[in-house]
């Protein structure tokens, strides 16, 4: 097993991957739809906190401002997607490609942007915490008041029609809301959580590269999965918890992979293989809950003659 | 007395101009008083689910006005119009959110004329004033109002539907052969359910059936659509003296007459 420390920086990784996964979840669960600006938005939020960062912005503020940029790229994959009547796969990779000359530009037109001299939310909570811990604590910090506010919005009036958007776009317009302003808004809030945990991540590894994006959507998907699959869907709560312990979960299993001599170069294939298999035994699972009750049934009938 | 829908000439061409141009409202005029309950009947492809759609605002009209409580609603989106209009489909997966609560169900219907920010969306009193109106719809969904919709039978879900159509006081209720997907006895409680709420005043209803006898036993109007036109239009005596054995021959006669 890995060292402690490994451990927990496994974990202060996964709080940041959390914010992710509560992105991914707002998208592909909520409103159905597999959304690739991910993959651009998480950079645009990266990009944005760096710069704030190193004008020496206060970190908190340039995680608004992450939040905000990465907000905006969903907004246009929605504008695509409900105006212009494109497929929201097809949007979302178009905003994806377009974000990658946005987010140089953020940049100045470099390819990195190094933190190491600039204030961070970690470097400011090492100051009142040992820092073995400092990173867990506020990222958990972080976190959980994301996941109240998420919480709490997902139980107002609009947040009820937002939930409806996924299950029935039928019904939502039958209640006299547009569907489409839905999807417009739920894009906008996804991806801009998905900027923050960018924001997060880029003042946690202390840089910001224009080339981290890759595979960042299917990070998140793997994560809303896994933590499905081992914490639960029972309540509205517990499927956001989950899908935040499903990403630290995953970070650590991460971790423990590379620890066990998994070169970091497979990385990516071994994400692509985890989500593919978790999709299929998805589908699986209802199968199988068909088949053990078709046997079920079989065995009692059998029994009764 | 006052009309409370107006349809004024309309028509509605699907492919105009195509080789499969297929005109499937002609021309068609209806006046629904308020309390007024009609029944629609006949063959497939004689444009009733059309009427219906075109008055939902589910595509934009060829010619016509559509005016319903005095307000020009023909260029109205779909969505907006939804104020005004209850709908019940056939398929009952097509009216609720499958997995969300019937309460929460329940809420996003009843919250229909009222601004959705950030109110709370489902408060105690809410609860409790749900609780009270599923108890009138007898099929014990008051005790279970915190289940996914998904768990329901087809007829708890379609009563359910029906109800959620009629919660925020819609000035017309459009069903589309709601209770064609239920067994009989399922089928018999909805219809029951779907007369109580017409008897509401300030609202018409406009019921797609393939029962004859149920186009004849529900509502105070039958109308007869063919080849998107109204054929028959008929209420009070004339109505009371039709029988479903005529209904059948009208049917027919119609139909030969489209052969000759």
């Amino acid at each position: 097993m890995m060292t402690l420390t490994a451990l927990l920086g496994a974990i202060e990784l996964g709080t940041i991957y959390a914010v992710l996964a509560l992105g991914v979840f707002l998208s592909f669960r909520t409103l159905n739809m597999p959304d690739l600006t991910v993959d651009g938005s998480i950079v645009t939020g990266m990009a944005t906190a760096a710069v704030m960062c190193s004008a020496g912005i206060n970190p908190y503020i340039s995680l608004i401002g992450a939040f905000i940029a990465g907000a905006c790229a969903g907004f246009m994959t929605g504008i695509l997607h409900t105006r212009l009547k494109i497929q929201a796969i097809l949007a979302g990779i178009l905003v994806m490609l377009a974000s990658y000359s946005i987010n140089l530009r953020i940049m100045g037109k470099t390819p990195n942007i190094p933190l190491t001299k600039s204030e961070t939310i970690y470097n400011m909570a090492d100051k009142i915490l040992p820092s073995k811990y400092s990173g867990i604590v506020i990222g958990l910090i972080v976190l959980a008041v994301i996941i109240l506010l998420l919480y709490l919005f997902l139980q107002t009036r609009l947040g009820f029609v937002f939930r409806a958007t996924g299950d029935n776009e039928d019904m939502v317009r039958a209640a006299g809301v547009s569907g489409d302003n839905m999807k417009l808004m739920g894009l906008a809030i996804s991806n801009g959580l998905v900027g923050l945990a960018g924001g997060m991540l880029a003042q946690n590894q202390a840089f910001a590269d224009i080339s981290s994006g890759t595979g960042m959507m299917i990070i998140g998907l793997a994560s809303v999965i896994l933590g499905e699959v081992v914490f639960g869907t029972k309540t509205l709560l517990r499927r956001l918890i989950s899908a935040s312990l499903g990403a630290i979960l995953y970070r650590v299993i991460i971790s423990q992979a590379l620890y066990l001599g998994m070169e970091s170069s497979d990385l990516k294939l071994v994400s692509a293989v985890i989500v593919a298999a978790a999709l299929y035994l998805g589908i699986l699972g209802e199968k199988g809950a068909k088949i053990r009750k078709r046997r079920g049934q079989n065995g009692k009938s059998a029994s009764n003659s | 007395m006052e009309n409370l829908l107006q349809i004024h000439n309309i028509t509605k061409i699907f492919g105009e101009g195509t080789i499969n141009e297929k005109v499937a409202i002609s021309d068609l005029t209806l006046k629904l008083q308020a309390g007024d309950f009609v029944t629609v009947i006949g063959n497939n492809g004689a444009g009733k689910s059309t009427l219906l759609n075109c008055i939902a605002g589910v595509f934009p009209l060829d010619r016509g006005d559509i005016i319903l409580a005095g307000k020009n609603i023909t260029k109205i989106p779909e969505y907006k119009r939804a104020k005004y209009i209850g709908r019940v489909f056939q398929d009952p997966l097509k009216g609720t959110a499958f997995d969300m609560s019937i309460e929460e169900n329940l809420a996003i219907a009843a919250a229909k004329n009222k601004s959705r920010g950030l109110q709370p969306g489902l408060t105690k009193a809410d609860r409790n004033d749900f609780r009270e109106k599923l108890a009138m719809l007898e099929m014990g969904l008051e005790d279970k109002m915190t289940q996914k919709v998904k768990l329901l039978s087809g007829g708890q879900r379609q009563a359910l539907t029906l109800f959620m159509a009629v919660i925020a006081e819609p000035k017309l209720l459009l069903l589309d052969e709601h209770t064609a997907a239920l067994d009989p006895s399922a089928a018999e409680k909805v219809l029951a359910l779907t007369e109580k709420f017409s008897k509401r005043e300030d609202m018409c209803t406009m019921m797609i059936t393939h029962n004859m006898k149920d186009a004849l036993k529900y509502g105070n109007r039958t109308i007869l659509m063919q080849s998107g036109r109204i054929a028959m239009d008929i209420s009070g005596k004339e109505r009371e003296d039709m029988t479903v054995e005529k209904l059948i021959e009208k049917f027919s006669i119609d139909n030969d007459r489209m052969l000759l």
